[in-house]
């Protein structure tokens, strides 16, 4: 997999909402300026009558969309992760998800992908506030294709969802004809001495890291969990039930994202246990992206050393 | 449009304040102050512009109404009551648990409520929303909507100002519920509007001014927006009366989000019943 070329999810999702687009007219794109560094440059173009651009004004975007959701459109709000979670949080909570619209939040620069904008643009708290917010789906794909075939059942699906891609490129892992469910995990292989669940960018460490484990003797399960609400509870229960032993990586908080999401599953069944690797609760800075995550202890050699202590 | 005349339409909005001040009376919560001051305007909507079914009350064609200042929702409950979208029993309810009247109105729960509102600032952007739509859709109707105007502070107003000039939403009538009163004192204590007319004019909208208890003055701009296609959003800046019509409730800051006691109550429901026009 590794020979294909790198490509940012955004582009997953840019290249998709196109196709969406074409398919249903009700289909509509709100940007909010960042429109280009989201990649919804081919959809204005092909698409200029479904196109919105309403300005550096993330709130007023997201009752926009709220309203036109109610005359049966399908807006896709775009803009950067951290102001589509956080800017628009209690509009999100008021406007779309206690309304229940069928308004979708699509943001790019997820986690500390954004990596020399620095904190301000990097958004590790995102998912895990969404989370708490009932109604809405919560997803992160994990490259190009899954991007794409998320995007599409989230724009053919009633209901309020985000979507959370990355800005930088990262490693292609799926071919075209993969198939994703939201709230389904999808399994990328099995394995009997430790469970890795990942989502997002951090999927090819997990991959990777079973590589090394496999070579060591240690046969993971990789789960790419890439919708964290609703989360697959029946494929978590699995991992603890089959293996107890489950390693999370995220490229996010590790609080309340992924990691507290499959940690309240263990604690109510009082049995296995989780490592959670992801940001440290503490802010990132401008540097490059592969550094951040070493910073905080999200690489392959991490999840590889947590999984032999956990034998 | 109805053909109603000006004598019914007042008369129609005093029985929507009794009916307000009975059912926050009966819930002992609610807003009654915002909900008088308010009273004229979506009387008007309801009772003579406002093109709905109550027997399909999503019908996609319909006029739409946004109160963006939610907790005003009584007035609008009594009007939906009365035009038919649900029993005029059902007022009683307000407020209690499992009842469509929620504090703040809620779509999924009560028919007729076009968008849920009650975190302030944000209907109005929701209106623009529909408008919008509407324009897409190449479709006629109208979205009415109430600003307040100690919300008029909210920054999201002015984004969706900015929306609605940009889209050129003449379709889009917003009604600035200018009482002077919000939660904490008056608005020049608190946080002075400064001549609102003039800032939605800078911000690219047809802007009347009116006496927004005077139902000749209500209904003549109401009537001139829809004759308007000039492609300008319009504001209706109404000079108007929190508690408006309740004697010892108007101009009353106290009055915003309290219920009235037994005594106040029949006093508030007799000088009422005096202002119907026989």
């Amino acid at each position: 997999m590794s020979e294909l070329k790198k490509i940012a999810t955004r582009d997953g999702f840019g290249d998709e909402i196109v196709e969406l687009g074409k398919e249903n007219p009700n289909i509509v794109v709100l940007d909010i300026d960042i429109g280009k560094s989201c990649k919804t440059g081919a959809f204005h173009k092909a698409l200029p009558e479904q196109y919105l651009n309403v300005g550096i004004a993330e709130q007023n975007g997201a009752g926009v969309a709220a309203g036109l959701a109610t005359c049966g459109k399908i807006p896709f709000v775009v803009t950067y992760a951290a102001f589509g979670s956080m800017r628009i949080c209690e509009m999100i909570r008021q406007e779309i998800c206690y309304t229940n619209l069928n308004v979708k939040i699509a943001c790019s620069h997820g986690g500390v992908t954004p990596a020399n904008d620095g904190a301000s643009h990097q958004a590790i708290e995102d998912m895990g506030i969404l989370r708490t917010i009932p109604n809405i789906a919560v997803i992160m794909p994990a490259d190009y294709n899954s991007a794409r075939k998320l995007v599409r059942q989230a724009g053919t699906t009633e209901g309020p969802v985000y979507l959370r891609f990355t800005r930088d490129a990262v490693p292609q892992i799926y071919g075209p004809d993969v198939q994703f469910t939201i709230g389904k995990a999808h399994q990328i292989q099995d394995g009997k001495d430790v469970a890795i669940i990942a989502n997002g960018d951090t999927v090819r460490l997990a991959i990777e890291a079973a590589k090394v484990l496999a070579d060591k003797g240690i046969s993971a399960r990789v789960l790419d969990m890439h919708t964290i609400k609703p989360l697959d509870v029946d494929a978590v229960t699995a991992c603890v039930n089959d293996i107890g032993k489950i390693i999370t990586v995220e490229d996010h908080n590790i609080l309340n994202g992924l990691g507290s999401a499959v940690c309240e599953v263990a604690a109510e069944m009082g049995k296995g246990i989780v490592k959670r690797v992801g940001i440290q609760d503490r802010f990132g800075e401008s540097a490059p992206y592969e550094r951040l995550l070493e910073k905080n202890g999200i690489t392959v050699e991490n999840i590889v050393a947590i999984a032999e202590k956990l034998q | 449009m109805k053909d109603v005349s000006i004598k019914e339409l007042k008369n129609t909005a005093t029985q929507m304040r009794m009916k307000v001040v009975d059912m926050i009376y009966k819930a002992q919560s609610g807003h009654p102050g915002g909900s008088l001051s308010a009273a004229d305007f979506v009387t008007a909507c309801y009772f003579k512009y406002m093109n709905v079914n109550p027997a399909e009350p999503r019908w996609p064609d319909r006029d739409r109404m946004v109160l963006s200042k939610g907790h005003v929702c009584p007035i609008q409950y009594a009007c939906l009551a009365t035009v038919g979208f649900f029993p005029e029993a059902e007022l009683d309810t307000l407020r209690k648990e499992g009842s469509k009247l929620q504090g703040h109105p809620s779509m999924t729960k009560c028919p007729g409520i076009d968008i849920s509102t009650g975190s302030l600032g944000q209907g109005l952007a929701c209106a623009v929303g529909m408008a919008l739509a509407g324009k897409m859709d190449k479709k006629d109707y109208k979205v009415f909507c109430v600003v307040g105007d100690g919300e008029s502070q909210e920054g999201e107003i002015w984004e969706a100002a900015n929306t609605a000039h940009k889209y050129q939403l003449d379709n889009l009538i917003t009604f600035v519920d200018v009482n002077n009163l919000q939660l904490d004192g008056t608005t020049d204590e608190v946080m002075p509007n400064g001549d609102l007319g003039a800032k939605f004019r800078a911000f690219g909208w047809e802007v009347l001014e009116l006496d927004g208890h005077d139902m000749e003055e209500i209904t003549a701009a109401i009537d001139k927006c829809y004759a308007s296609k000039n492609g300008k959003p319009k504001a209706l800046i109404g000079r108007t009366v929190k508690g408006k019509g309740v004697s010892f409730m108007e101009n009353q800051v106290g009055w915003h989000g309290v219920a009235p006691n037994t005594e106040q109550y029949e006093q508030a429901m007799s000088e009422l019943k005096a202002q119907l026009i026989a």
